[in-house]
């Protein structure tokens, strides 16, 4: 029999094969820190493809050395400079270029930071020209489509090493004592602060840091903007909770809204409480919560230290939310709502008590007892005590159950020594109510078990009704369809269009119109 | 007929046996999953309270309670889509509208969405005044709601009603979806332009040309990529609508405009709907546009788009007009593909090698050689295992051409490296191939090439592997009968029940599962069952109840006689064995073979 020789990228041939991990082979997974290995690259965006042909950069003198008359025509021209963009991922490509470039700009960060009187107004165009044909790009798909934000590293900007001197410059040149808004504002517009606000979904932290930054001044500065900036924000949150659940920049975002909403005026604005009820609380639901958490938090708490009144929105938007499944969201959520409670009002407090406590129980029944722990901790926190005490006619009636139950059947020893403590607590708060509880106990579940009979004899009873009605229903359908078909004979619609003449406001027509 | 529904209503005046309080205690009822399970048996309900009074008091109660948990809230938005025959008929549908027209303002996107589709679904249960009368006033009411969430169930519902009204309320129609295509937020700008196509489809010739040409030429230059990307998809419709000649003055700007977007999703959306579009736009115009418009796609600087044009390579081919098709790829696409194929992305390369087998057929045989040949064989080197085995998957298409023959020698070697890859999915993925390869390679070739390979899977490391291999075994003795497994498989299945290691032993029982039937009697009585029933002293309990299992399972290949003879007392024995999983399985087999 004929053998066939193996060509020489056999796999025997240890030479060729690629080679395979041994921590691989195992499983036959990849493990995470290897995958994370490879995503350590850095992607630039497709704005090269549209640069036609790359012009020559011939150093110009150094601005220092200019003399006062020239000063603004040269820095005018190494602003120009500045806009020729070069390829970052090609490492060697025209390094001479690169490095004119990277002067130029920190010559430039260098003068609008350190001398008065340079920004004069024709500047101003150049300036934010340079910016724009910088910064303003189409962000490149994420090289990792399941980017987790937690767990893998990111993808940094290729040309960072311009892109930072860029948005260096672009910050100083905001607070510059000689910064005037009434000429920014015909350069930096709603389109301009649009496309800034794109920019950041960038994977690149470092990026979204200067864009934090620089949003914040420009919202400080150029009041006229104030409004729209709002506006596109909560389109920007919008699309992220009810459309894409992806967008990096959502904690640097809620970072600036911390202390846009810190200057408030009061009465709140319409327009700012229904950004807290119908974005800010909805964020609670995004799959990457954990991310922004803290800073989310943090605008809902400002939100209620301005103005108490929010109180109950924001907890039963909370309750409403509430994660079903994800353990690790709950201890979140029961996070934020201890650092609400810390600054409730008592009479807000007793507002929400009745449905804020029923969750409180049932997290306290959670299996999971870090979420069960996270919630008796509650009973730690001195301010809620009080507001326990205070209302402990109501809250205990609502949590005793739970807790009697949960103290017998808890896996988690931690948890148990807990819950007795918090029985403790009530037992010295109110005794009377305690031991009556306690009593009462075994007849509320039976209670319980006899409502749980009565609903499945009336869904049994409904359910029999259903079986003989649907019979003679789809009876009655089989006929209806039958009539209802002539409908559409070309009689009957001529019938319809004469009625229609006569009186168009004419009633809707029956079936026991169609004798015709 | 009037009387026969109202006589329905009569019927069912149970009304001591069902308050109507009851049933909305348990729609309220405080646990969400009561009140959920409730809602999804909010027809029973109905049933129970009939025609009348589900109008009157249970649908006013859901229209004013509408404050619940999404979960809750989508249930009820289903299920009104199916009530017209619980209101009383399509008379009575528009009684549903005020509960929907809540829901589709909801927050919550699959709640709206869902409450759109019930909306779009009872429209067509409306008479023609019905819809006037009711529908179309609700669907100007969301198209002006304050809230953007109404505005973009708005866009959904100008279509199922536009056909079916009157020119005065067309014209309005058409004005609504203007300004909701112009609105302020980028949320309703997507919904709009994501039903354009579907609003041109139903609008007369005259109004595409005057309104929706316009309004598609704002929204594929909208500020927001995400807008642009979506008019791209209505472009495939708007063409389609069209006459020839007005597509280049019309269409083609726009398209050309989005083929060449500075976003890489808008060009990726066109390079991913590339032959829709090219059937849309007709021979002529793909020919002077699409065709360069496609080598640029498939040269992008990103990835996404490559990938995504890459796809296309074969559709695009296929359709392009016979007459000088092959003159084209030749010149415009082969080039562009030969370049794809070292491209820098994985992605890429996979994605062209799903589809480069196609192109053979539309080739011929001699191009086949000559110029696909060696991209086939340079992918089946490739570093990427999806890129191989992409390739692999393929293999039917070259066959019909010049078959499989000319690429065995680099076939063989590409397959070995699958097999042995040490992603198991991978080695998983090249087992579902081989009955196929088998066939196509002959006999003669597997048992030279292959055989070795299926038969080491039999050990693999991996539960999955083993088990596609034992699956893969029976395929092959149907495809190469009874008489080539017993010469060359069944000796080396049997040999395994002697091996040291008790997994091993197990996949030979397994192995014997599958192959039994395929295998007939003789062989089975002959050679298996001795095998089987010695492996019932095997030391090791799951290697003794799998006997249990497997004399379950071949009994019915075989006779009597061996049943009663050799397989009871085994299977007895079995059955007091001191391993109560053992003793379950025995005494399983033993029932169903009725052997007791």
């Amino acid at each position: 029999m004929e053998t066939t020789k193996l060509p020489p990228s056999s796999p025997s041939s240890p030479t060729t094969s690629f080679s395979v991990p041994s921590a691989e082979k195992v499983d036959g997974f990849p493990r995470r820190s290897m995958r994370r290995a490879r995503q350590r690259r850095s992607h630039s965006s497709s704005q090269f493809r549209y640069q036609s042909s790359q012009v020559e950069l011939t150093p110009l003198p150094l601005l220092k050395d200019a003399p006062v008359a020239e000063l603004h025509d040269l820095f005018c021209k190494k602003l120009q400079q500045c806009c020729v963009l070069f390829d970052f991922l090609d490492c060697v490509a025209d390094l001479k270029g690169k490095e004119i470039k990277r002067a130029a700009l920190n010559e430039l960060v260098e003068s609008v930071a350190t001398s008065r009187g340079v920004l004069i107004e024709p500047l101003y165009p150049e300036a934010i020209k340079m910016i724009s044909v910088n910064i303003f790009r189409t962000l490149p798909p994420s090289e990792n489509p399941e980017f987790d934000p937690e767990e893998d590293e990111p993808t940094l900007e290729a040309s960072w090493p311009h892109l930072q001197l860029v948005y260096e410059f672009f910050l100083r040149f905001l607070e510059s004592p000689d910064f005037q808004p009434s000429m920014a504002k015909r350069y930096v517009d709603q389109k301009f602060v649009l496309q800034l606000l794109e920019l950041f979904d960038s994977e690149d932290p470092r990026e979204r840091e200067y864009l934090k930054t620089i949003l914040h001044r420009v919202y400080g500065k150029l009041l006229g903007l104030r409004a729209y900036i709002r506006k596109q924000i909560n389109n920007i949150f919008l699309r992220f909770i009810y459309e894409t659940e992806h967008f990096n920049g959502v904690a640097e975002l809620l970072e600036i809204l911390g202390s846009i909403i810190n200057g408030f005026a009061l009465p709140l604005k319409a327009e700012h409480k229904q950004f807290l009820v119908r974005v800010l609380i909805p964020l609670h639901t995004a799959k990457s919560l954990s991310i922004f958490h803290a800073q989310l938090a943090y605008c809902v708490v400002q939100f209620m230290e301005k103005d108490a009144t929010v109180t109950e929105y924001i907890i039963r938007g909370l309750l409403k939310y509430w994660p079903k499944t994800c353990t690790q969201k709950e201890v979140m959520f029961l996070g934020e709502i201890e650092e609400i409670l810390d600054v409730i009002e008592p009479s807000q407090f007793i507002r929400v008590q009745e449905p804020l406590f029923k969750q409180i129980a049932a997290c306290i029944s959670s299996p999971h007892f870090q979420v069960a722990e996270r919630a008796l901790y509650f009973w730690n926190n001195e301010y809620i005590l009080s507001l326990i005490e205070e209302n402990c006619q109501v809250i205990l009636p609502l949590v005793f159950a739970t807790l009697y139950r949960v103290s017998k059947e808890h896996w988690n020893q931690t948890i148990v020594s807990l819950i007795y403590n918090v029985l403790k607590t009530f037992m010295e708060m109110n005794s009377k109510l305690f031991d009556d509880l306690t009593a009462s106990y075994k007849v509320e579940k039976q209670k319980e078990l006899k409502r749980e009979r009565e609903r499945a004899e009336l869904w049994r009873g409904l359910e029999e009704h259903q079986e003989r009605r649907m019979q003679m229903l789809t009876e009655a359908a089989r006929n209806h369809k039958r009539v209802y078909s002539r409908l559409a004979s070309p009689r009957w619609q001529l019938f319809v269009k004469r009625r229609q003449l006569c009186d168009p406001r004419s009633k809707p027509y029956l079936l026991s119109d169609l004798s015709v | 007929l009037e009387g026969s529904i109202s006589k329905m209503a009569g019927a069912d005046g149970d009304d001591s046996l069902y308050p109507i309080a009851v049933l909305i205690d348990e729609l309220r009822n405080e646990d969400v999953q009561l009140r959920l399970n409730s809602i999804k048996k909010l027809s029973t309900i109905a049933l129970a309270l009939g025609v009348e009074r589900t109008r009157t008091e249970l649908l006013p109660f859901l229209t004013d309670t509408i404050y619940d948990e999404d979960e809750v809230l989508l249930a009820l938005a289903e299920q009104l889509g199916n009530f017209t025959m619980l209101v009383g008929g399509p008379e009575y549908v528009h009684c549903l509208l005020p509960p929907l027209e809540s829901l589709a303002t909801v927050e919550e996107t699959v709640v709206r969405d869902k409450a759109v589709e019930s909306l779009r679904k009872i429209s067509q249960e409306h008479s023609p005044v019905d819809l006037e009368v009711h529908f179309e006033p609700l669907v100007k009411r969301l198209a002006s709601g304050d809230w953007f969430t109404s505005r973009t169930s708005a866009c959904g519902l100008f279509s199922v009603c536009y056909p079916r009204v009157s020119s005065t309320v067309k014209a309005e129609i058409r004005q609504h979806f203007r300004t909701l295509c112009s609105d302020d937020t980028p949320m309703v700008r997507r919904a709009a332009a994501s039903k354009l196509g579907e609003f041109a489809k139903v609008l007369e010739l005259d109004y595409v040309k005057s309104d929706i040409i316009s309004l598609f030429t704002a929204l594929a230059s909208d500020e927001q990529d995400s807008v642009r990307l979506l008019a791209v998809e209505a472009c495939v419709s708007i063409a389609t609508l069209l006459p020839q000649e007005d597509l280049e003055t019309l269409v083609m700007p726009t398209l050309r405009q989005a083929a060449e977007d500075k976003s890489w999703r808008v060009r990726y959306m066109v390079a991913d709907k590339f032959s829709e579009l090219q059937k849309a736009v007709g021979p002529e115009i793909t020919k002077n546009d699409l065709v360069p418009a496609f080598q640029n796609l498939l040269k992008d600087c990103e990835a996404e788009v490559r990938a995504a044009a890459a796809n296309k390579v074969k559709e695009f081919c296929e359709n392009l007009p016979e007459d000088n098709r092959e003159q084209i790829i030749m010149t415009h696409i082969l080039p562009c593909v030969k370049e794809l194929v070292s491209d820098t992305n994985q992605h890429v390369k996979s994605a062209l090698a799903s589809v480069i087998m196609g192109l053979s057929t539309i080739l011929g045989k001699d191009n086949t050689i000559e110029h696909l040949l060696p991209l086939f064989l340079a992918q089946l080197k490739d570093e990427c295992p999806e890129v191989r085995l992409n390739i692999i998957s393929n293999l039917d298409c070259v066959n019909e051409v010049i078959g499989i023959r000319q690429l065995s020698q680099s076939l063989l070697p590409a397959i070995v490296e699958l097999a042995e890859d040490a992603k198991w999915r991978v080695r998983l993925a090249i087992i579902e191939y081989m009955p196929l390869l088998a066939g196509q390679l002959g006999v003669e070739f597997f048992d030279e090439k292959l055989n070795t390979l299926c038969m080491a899977w039999l050990i693999d490391h991996v539960y999955a592997i083993r088990e596609a291999a034992t699956c893969n075994l029976m395929k092959l003795v149907e495809k190469f009968g009874a008489e080539w497994a017993q010469n060359t498989i069944v000796p080396k299945v049997l040999g395994m029940a002697n091996d040291p290691n008790y997994l091993h032993r197990m996949t030979t029982l397994f192995c014997i599962n599958a192959l039994s039937e395929a295998c007939g009697q003789e062989i089975t009585t002959k050679q298996m069952l001795p095998v089987v029933l010695k492996m019932s002293n095997d030391q090791v309990a799951n290697v003794r109840f799998n006997v249990a299992k497997s004399l379950q399972k071949i009994g019915p290949v075989l006779d009597s006689n061996a049943l009663q003879t050799e397989v009871k007392p085994v299977l007895e024995k079995l059955a007091t064995d001191t391993d109560m999983d053992v003793k379950y399985f025995a005494q399983e087999a033993i029932s169903v073979l009725a052997l007791a």
